[in-house]
Order: structure tokens, then sequence, then C-alpha cells
């Protein structure tokens, strides 16, 4: 059939050339299947062809019940005999009923008819039913000469609007007349048989997209945690064991010379357990880490206040993963010194009130280094080529305070979207009061530094509740959607913003 | 972090306008303090409203908490104006505080000193205000550890008593109230008042409550809560008596010296206050204030090579100088240093003594790496010059997480889609929703947590996974998601803690059926993968052994039973068809098949 109808249509247009409208020449035929017809044609670039659109009106039910009982109010003039007698309203409106009520006011308008105290009586002898006939002018053309007239019979719904299609058509590049059955596909039969070398393949619409693979998926938040890690193992980072999240307030505070005073160590921010409540030990050194927080030692004058064991013995969710840094030092130490560089990407946890941007756990990326001739500067240095892996190029340092580091700083970044220094991470150089207790010799410098892995995870991937991102509420079809993580490469809003920016 | 605000157009006016917002913000940035909001450029100002700048302190600064403090250490940042000496009179007949001997056993320190001549306007005074309120929220710790009582002196009369009583013989008008009110009305009447109530669990348990009286018997101050009416300062006070009291006594030193230093430029003789003497019960008798600057001597090599500059003596001295820094040379040890290196016997860079003298502004400084960085702001640290430290060490990946990723890419590639849920979970979908019951030996359980959300650190993966199901009803059938990552419990043999982390691999499939053989095939995979063959028990390799647990539906279930090269068998964890119930307990409406497995044997 379709090969027929194909065929059907090179032969006019082998004949005339061109056809000006398909629904003229090819009237049995419905417009779906012409533009099979076509599509096919054209694909194989036999033909070419532009798309008609003509609108023209039909009759609706009521339209059709006028044009063959008349017009109502034509109707209702017949109902009414000719002469002074006229009919009551009362039999009128029980003879005729609906029709009486929708076809009087219009006969009264036409002065066909008039009100003779309870009886209608006729005002002409004879009349023109100009609806019925204008009706069956639309029926038979398909419009009316009279855009009046159109709008007068769809406001009373009697006629309503319809489309067609149809198609000019012209001829093709490759036109002929013969028509080839086109491959879809590149088969096993066809290579066996060398089928493949005469056959014509269907052209593809490369506009389309493809089957979706039913692959798997990494999580976002791990890709780009894949990302950081390659940047510390390219620049000599060794990783750390974090798979710990229950540390004693000692790691986590004491021995990083976190007074036991800080606010940090509060009900509200930090997250203290129950069971089991307390270290059964703390390590070796401990009497050395309350030296230096109760008198001092290593040129420090200390904090001056009476430390507690006890309190250094309640165990905490760790709220940063320097808890670890802290013993891996220790454990450095223990050896002859060597320059070392540590990193790690883990869980860390905050009994905060959680919202868009905060959550109890996150991911805190964390790197320290040790070295004879660590300073400031290379600190600095060193921020410059980690962030620059991450494609952030434009950085400058503010000087801050935290309680283990001195020197301190803050790292901003430039954000071209906000126009703005935006804070990326923390850093700073470990105290003595810190590092000579753990037992590292005078003259070694331990920097560290810190970010949140969830914030550049958030602008990368362009999400803005950390709770689509993070936890049982995440979005699957997002993890299943998201783009391999390039940090160096603009991603998620950053793309959205650099388009905005040049369409502006 | 502290936010202090500070009127725009008076500091402004004290720079000389040499700043607008955009410059002063800069300047902030450099000094290491962070200008959060100029009100002006966030709100239109009514009439009449003067704009304030948000100021972020850094939380160790406590000589920065005010207008005075702020303003003293900018201008002698930009070399404006020059540190002051704060001197401490002579006087023949200081003010005495008497301590009871009680007050050990509640809060067991005071101090005092006296602000003579002092000219108060009403921004002075609401700086002052506002300065302890600042104080008492840091480094007072909420009043605990130091609380401030400020007094008009010509409105009492010394010596004073700082003494314990029982709250009942305790009797006096608190500030701006008219009641007379004894030790318990004073508790209860501050019970519904916002900014006093947060203190009252200080002393309220306590038989007696520490209390400071003037010679006439006279209440001063009831610390930590509040001073009397009586002694109030005015606008018109010309002479403030300040007592401190405390649990901490370097802390209430620190507080008194900040307060001190903050408005003794306000005397009659500016940056100098008059002593008070303390005399405890043993007769040990302590002079308040000490303004002694602590001497510490430190190097010109620590310092440059700290920073990682080169800068010469003269140079760190002058930087130091702008971060309020007394610095000189140390002519002794200096002159032997000289000598030697003349005669050749010391290395050719320099490395001279350099002696600082801490003003006492500057509490915050305890060792020679706070000089050092104060050098670094004094030079800028966005202008260190920066140098590749290119010690050579070895990138290398912890093996648990080289297994991790080796599983999680595994599973990927099967085509299942990971998941990252919470450590954290309730008591209930740990057990009692999973079918189990608390053995009491498993859970580590939080002390603390704001909900229910948070009371356990999880021990098993599955919860989280079955919530991420739940909050996923859109996403079409079948679910097939994964997530490789610890769990945490509680082993008492493990010296320390007392509670460990294991890795866990757990993934969960749901659709229509639960079709165990689906997730067994993805178990089937892993174990492929870290080259475990299935066998049966008594060989190497790993097998599924029926077992009954709660969790899963009664025979659908199994334990994972791996057997090592030597023939020892470990249960790595199990696998089946999850109990409906378990389903309902998770508002899911589709069957459920899952494992979970310990990866660690695998190292």
């Amino acid at each position: 059939m379709s090969e027929e109808l194909k065929l059907r249509i090179l032969n006019k247009l082998e004949s005339e050339n061109s056809i000006a409208d398909t629904k003229t020449v090819f009237v049995d035929v419905s417009p779906e299947t012409i533009l099979g017809a076509l599509k096919s044609l054209e694909s194989q670039e036999k033909v070419n062809y532009k798309t008609l659109t003509t609108e023209f009106w039909t009759i609706e039910a009521e339209g059709q019940d006028q044009i063959d009982n008349g017009s109502y109010e034509a109707r209702i003039f017949y109902a009414v005999p000719a002469g002074e007698e006229g009919i009551t309203i009362a039999e009128l409106n029980s003879k005729y009923g609906k029709v009486a009520n929708l076809g009087q006011g219009k006969a009264f308008q036409n002065k066909w008819v008039k009100k003779n105290g309870s009886s209608i009586v006729r005002l002409v002898d004879s009349i023109v039913d100009q609806i019925k006939a204008d009706l069956e002018v639309v029926q038979a053309t398909g419009t009316h000469p009279n855009t009046n007239v159109i709008r007068d019979l769809k406001r009373r719904s009697l006629i309503k609007q319809n489309k067609v299609l149809s198609y000019s058509v012209s001829k093709g590049a490759n036109f002929s007349t013969e028509l080839k059955k086109q491959a879809t596909d590149l088969t096993v039969e066809m290579l066996h048989s060398g089928a493949w070398k005469n056959a014509e393949f269907k052209k593809f619409n490369f506009d389309s997209l493809g089957v979706n693979p039913s692959g798997g998926h990494l999580h976002p938040l791990m890709k780009v945690r894949e990302e950081f890690r390659q940047i510390f193992f390219d620049t000599g980072f060794e990783e750390m064991p974090t798979n710990e999240f229950v540390v004693s307030s000692f790691w986590n505070f004491d021995a990083l010379f976190v007074p036991q005073q800080h606010a940090a160590r509060d009900l509200q921010d930090t997250f203290f357990l129950k069971e089991p409540a307390v270290a059964t030990e703390l390590p070796e050194f401990w009497e050395t880490v309350k030296d230096v927080h109760e008198k001092g030692g290593y040129g420090s004058i200390g904090y001056r206040y009476p430390w507690s064991q006890e309190e250094a013995k309640k165990l905490v969710l760790r709220t940063h993963t320097t808890a670890v840094s802290s013993q891996m030092l220790h454990k450095l130490a223990q050896e002859p010194y060597r320059p070392a560089k540590y990193f790690s990407i883990d869980r860390v946890y905050r009994n905060e009130a959680v919202d868009a941007t905060h959550l109890a756990e996150f991911h805190q990326v964390e790197g320290i280094i040790a070295d004879k001739n660590m300073s400031l500067g290379s600190l600095i240095a060193f921020m410059d080529r980690f962030f620059q892996k991450m494609g952030i190029t434009k950085l400058r340092f503010k000087p801050a305070y935290n309680p283990y580091t001195e020197p301190s700083l803050e790292i901003f970044s430039w954000h071209e979207g906000l126009n703005t220094w935006v804070e990326i991470g923390n850093s700073g150089m470990f105290r003595p009061e810190m590092l000579r207790p753990l037992g590292l010799e005078e003259g070694v410098q331990v920097a560290g530094f810190g970010l949140s892995l969830e914030r550049p995870t958030m602008i990368k991937y362009g999400v803005d509740n950390i709770r689509a991102l993070v936890g049982h509420k995440v979005d699957l079809g997002m993890v299943e959607s998201n783009p391999a993580c390039r940090l160096d490469k603009k991603m998620g809003k950053e793309v959205f913003q650099s388009a905005v920016e040049t369409a502006n | 972090m502290p936010t202090i605000n500070i009127d725009k157009q008076d500091l402004f006016e004290y720079l000389d306008n040499q700043y607008n917002t955009a410059q002063f913000r800069e300047l902030c940035f450099e000094f290491g303090i962070e200008l959060e909001e100029d009100t002006s450029e966030k709100f239109v100002l009514a009439p009449g409203e003067r704009a304030q700048l948000k100021i972020d302190i850094p939380a160790n600064r406590y000589d920065l908490l005010c207008f005075e403090g702020l303003t003293r250490a900018l201008g002698i940042f930009l070399g404006r104006e020059p540190s002051p000496t704060y001197r401490v009179a002579h006087t023949e007949n200081p003010h005495r505080i008497m301590v009871s001997a009680d007050c050990a056993q509640i809060r067991p320190f005071v101090v005092g000193a006296v602000l003579r001549g002092v000219k108060l306007t009403k921004e002075r005074y609401q700086s002052l205000i506002d300065l302890q309120d600042k104080l008492h929220n840091n480094l007072c710790r909420r009043r605990t550890l130091v609380s401030i009582g400020t007094h008009d002196l010509d409105t009492v009369e010394g010596p004073f008593t700082y003494e314990a009583r029982r709250p009942e013989d305790i009797r006096f008008v608190p500030l701006n109230q008219k009641e007379e009110m004894d030790g318990h009305r004073v508790i209860e009447f501050y019970e519904t008042e916002m900014h006093i109530k947060k203190f009252l669990h200080i002393i309220r348990d306590s038989p007696v409550y520490p209390v400071v009286y003037d010679a006439q018997g006279r209440v001063m101050s009831l610390p930590p809560l509040i001073n009397s009416e009586h002694s109030k300062i005015t606008l018109d006070t010309k002479n403030i008596f300040i007592e401190i009291t405390a649990t901490d006594i370097t802390k209430v030193n620190m507080v008194l010296n900040i307060i001190l230093t903050m408005f003794s430029g306000y005397c009659s003789e500016p940056f100098t206050v008059e002593p008070v003497e303390v005399v405890y019960p043993d007769g040990e008798t302590l002079v308040y204030p000490n303004f002694e600057r602590r001497t510490m001597t430190t190097s010109t090599k620590y310092l440059n090579g700290i920073v990682g500059v080169q800068k010469s003596n003269d140079e760190i001295i002058a930087l130091l100088n702008k971060m309020s820094l007394d610095a000189s040379l140390d002519k002794k040890t200096n002159a032997v240093s000289g000598l030697l290196k003349k005669m050749s016997l010391s290395d050719k860079s320099e490395d001279s003594q350099i002696i600082v003298k801490v003003p006492v502004t500057r509490p915050d400084i305890l060792q020679e790496c706070d000089i050092a960085g104060c050098l670094g702001i004094a030079f800028g640290y966005n202008n260190i010059p920066r140098a590749q430290n290119n010690s050579a060490t070895v990138g290398k990946a912890l093996p648990l997480n080289k297994l991790t990723d080796l599983v999680r890419k595994e599973m990927a590639m099967a085509g299942w889609t990971e998941a990252l849920t919470l450590s954290l979970c309730s008591h209930d979908e740990s057990f009692k929703f999973l079918r189990r019951t608390d053995p009491g030996t498993e859970a580590v359980v939080l002390a603390n947590p704001m909900t229910i959300e948070f009371q356990v650190c999880r021990s098993t993966m599955l919860p989280g996974l079955l919530k991420t199901i739940r909050e996923n009803k859109k996403h079409a059938i079948p679910f097939k998601i994964f997530e490789v990552s610890d769990v945490v419990f509680k082993n008492p043999e493990l010296k320390g803690t007392g509670a460990q982390n294991e890795r866990r691999a757990c993934a969960l499939f749901s659709s229509r059926m639960a079709q165990f053989e689906v997730i067994q095939g993805l178990l089937d995979t892993i174990m492929q993968s870290l080259n475990v063959r299935h066998t049966r028990k008594g060989a190497a390799g790993y097998y599924l052994a029926e077992a009954e647990l709660p969790t899963y539906l009664s025979g659908r279930s199994a334990s994972v039973v791996y057997t090592d090269e030597d023939l020892n068998e470990v249960v790595l964890g199990s696998i089946g068809v999850m109990h409906p119930e378990v389903l309902v307990n998770f508002e899911l409406d589709y069957p459920v098949s899952a494992f979970e497995i310990n990866i660690e044997p695998f190292l």
C-alpha cells in the first residue's frame, strides 16, 4: 500500500514536475499516510515537501438540525398562523418547547412577529431563513465569504473550525520514479549474502536520542571524592585510615590543644556518646598533653586551667578528621624524621540543626604536610597548586583563628557568578603545643588544610539542597543522570552561569 | 566567632574618612577580621538611624570586641597612632575586697580595679555594656567561668567584701528593678527573663550564693547574675569600681585587663587605672591589675622561616610594632653572636634574638608561633612569596578504600546505582523496624542527639537503603541500589574507644517480585571480582548457609559464609528476601531482596 502510494507520488511528480497540494491530488488518502510516504521519500532525497495548513468549518449537530428543519426563529414564524388571532404564548411554548424559547427572541428582533396581549401575531407575510442559507453555504464550501457570518455561527455553536494538513511536493536531489526497498539496519544475513553491497540504507535521524543503556551509576559525591583523591595521589599524599567514627575527646580535642572549656566541646556542638560513654584508657603521653594545657611548655605559657582526665576520656563522634591526623602524626613521630603528606576524605559529625546547607554528618577533605621546610609561603604555594587542579585559579588568604593552628588562614576563591570572594576552606600550621607532645621533634612544621566535600559537589552538580545530595532523600534519578566529575572543567551551575553571562 | 556592631560614621571619622565601605572591607580582610555587612548597603535606613558595620572578630581577639579596641588596633596597624602604655597608678590606700572563706565552694576568685575620672557619653556607656556582653558570652563561657560587675564607686563605700551566703540572707534591689528581693526571689523573678535566665543554673542549686557587699553591708552584686540598682553606673558616673568574680583565675585576669585597657582611655589620666587589693582568708593579699608585659624571646631565623620571608631585624621589629607588639633586638646575645659571626664561627645567615613585650591586651599570644602569625598579618598573607615545597613523598591509597572502590565499581558496572545514606539513624530503624531485638551489645548510642533520627550509629546498612527506596517512590521499578560504607558497633574488647567501624557492602533489589536470583547474582559477581569461588562448606570460597534471620522471610534467607585459604570460616553477612513486616515498617509497597556483607576479610 505505502509502496504503491510512493510510486503514485513519484509518477505524479515525473509527469507534472510538482504537486501544489496533495489534498487535491490524493483526495482518497489521509494526510498521515501521505506524510509517512513523503518522509520516507525525503529520507532517500527523492522529494522535498512543505507542509500546508488549510482551515475549514464543519457543521455541528445543532447546525445540522437547523439545515434540516430551519432555524429556530424561522420555525417560530411558521408556527404563528397568519392573521390577527395568532397563537397564544402558552400554546406556542407547550407545542414547541425548547425551540420556542430559543427562537422567539430572534424572531422578535427580526420583526417577523410581535406580542399582542397574551398572543403572538405575524408582522410580515413571508421570510427568508438566512441562517439556514448561511449554514448551507458553509456546509458546501467549508467556509463563508462573510467573516461576520462565520463569527455569528460560531458564537451560536452551530459550526466548528477544523484544520487539515496537506503538502506541496517537489523533486528531490535523487529524484527517480524507481523505488528501491531500503534496509533499516545492517544484518548478519546481509553480511553473509553480500546483500549489503547493493543495499540502500534508510537514513538515520541524527536529531533523536539513542536507547538509554541500563547500566549502573556512581553517586556524584563519590565521584567528586574520587577526583580529590586523584589530586592527592598526584601530589604525593598517603591516605589515612579514617574508618573510626568514634574517638575520645582526647584525640578529637585535647591532643590538638583545644582547651576543655572551648565552645566546640559544648553539648550543642558535638555528639557525645551514651554507650560506650568513656574511653577505657588514654595514650601513654596524656600527661604531656595535660601539662601543655595546664602549664605550657615548648616556649608556650599554655592555657593555665585545671585539665581533667575525665573530660578527655569522654567519647564523641569525631567533629573533624584531624582527630585521626593527630594519631597519624603521633605514629610518624615514633619513626626517624621523614617528610610526610597524609590526606583523608571521610565523614565527620556536628550536633547542628539540619537545613538546606547543613547536615549533622558531612564529608571533610583534609590534607596535612609534615616537613622541616614548611612555611606559610610554601603552604600558600601548595594551596595554589592544589586548587588549580580543581580549576580554581583566583585565590586569596585571610588570617584567621583556630585553636590548634598558628598561623591560620581561611582560603577564599573568586566566584565569577556571585562576583565576590567566597570561603572555600581552612588551613594553618599546627601549633607546637600540639606537635611536640605528639612526639614530633622541634623544627618539624606541619601544615594542615580542610574543606567540605559537599560544598564543591553542590556547586559542581548544581544541587541547592544538601539533603537532596546526601542521605536517604537523595533523588536516585539525579544519581542516574549526572555527568562525570571533572573538577577542572565547568560543571553544573557553573556551566549554567557562564551560559547566562554569555547571553548577557 | 563573635560579631560586633560598630557605628560606621564614628569609625570612618576615626580613620579620617580615608576609607569607603569597599576599601574598609579590604582592610579588614588583610587584618584578619571580616566586614560581614554595612547595614546601609542592605537596608534603607530610617531617618536618624545610623549605619552599622557588622564585623566578625576571631574568637581569640578579645581586644577587638569593642569600638575602642578595634579602632586602636587598626590605628596602630596603619601606623597612625602609637601603642599606648597601660599604667597602674601608685595609690597610698587602695580599695580592698575581703574574701570570705565560704566563697571557695561556689566561686572562689575575685579581682578588681578602679577607673578614675571617667567621662562617659551615651556611646561609651553602651560600648562598655556591649563589651561585657561579648566577654560574658565568649571568654567567660556564658558567665560560668567569669562574670563582671561595674559600679559607681561614689555610691558605695569600701572596704568591700566578697562572701558566700544563704539565698534567704541576701536582700537587695536588683539592677533596673524597684522590688527588694532575697536570693530565692531573684531566681524566681529571673526565671522568666530572657537575658538572665540562662545563667541561673550556675548558682541555683548551691546552698550559698556569691555576693559582693560594701562596707555598709549594701549588696553591690549577686554574681554571676545581676548587679544592684543602688550602685549602678549612669552617664554621670565619674569613678567606676570594677569587680570580677570567677572560677578560673587565668581568665578572670584576662577579662579584667581587657575591660581596663579598653576603657582607661577615658580616664582623667588616660590609660592609667587605680589598683584594688584582694585579701584572701589566709591573709594572702593580691594587687590587681597586673599590667606587666610578658617578655618572650624569638629569633629572626624562626620568624622568617615560619612565614617564608627574608626580613631584616629592623623590618621585623617594625612589622611587629604594627601588631601592638613591642619588639627589640636582644643586645646581649646578639653581641655574642655578632662576635662569632665576625670570627666566622657562625653561619652567615642572619639570626638575631628578638625580645617581644606582649601587652596585656594580647592574651592570645601564647607561643612564638603566635608572633610569627602576627608577622604574617603585618606583612600581608597575600604578599608572601610562593615557594613550592618539593620534598618527595609517595602517594598511596588506603588498602581498605582501594578494596571499597573495587567493589563499588563492580556493582555499578553490573548495573546498580550507588546511594549515599546517613550513618546515624533511630533506634527503631536499626532494630524494631528490622524485626530485630537490641542485644544491648551492638549499638553505639548517642548521648545528646537533637532528634530521634540520630539516636544510634547504624550497625547495619539496611535502614538507610530501605529509606532511600521509600523516598524515591516516583522512580520506576526495579530498584537496584547499593552502598559500600561503614557501620559502627560496640566492641568492649577493643582498647581505647570500645567501638569500631566495619566496612560493609549492601545492595537492595525491589520490583514486582522479590527475585532472589537477581540479588544473588550481584553477590556472585562481586565474589568473582574478588576471586572468591562459589563452593560448599569445607572448601576455600564462599557459600550460602540457610539461616533463620528475623529481618528476612522465613526460609528465604541465608548467611554468606567465606572460607579462606587456611579453611577458616567467617560469616560475612546475610542475604534474603526482606520480611513483609519490614516492608510495612519502612512504608514500602514492593517486595525487596537484599544482601549485606563485611568486606574487610578480603583486604
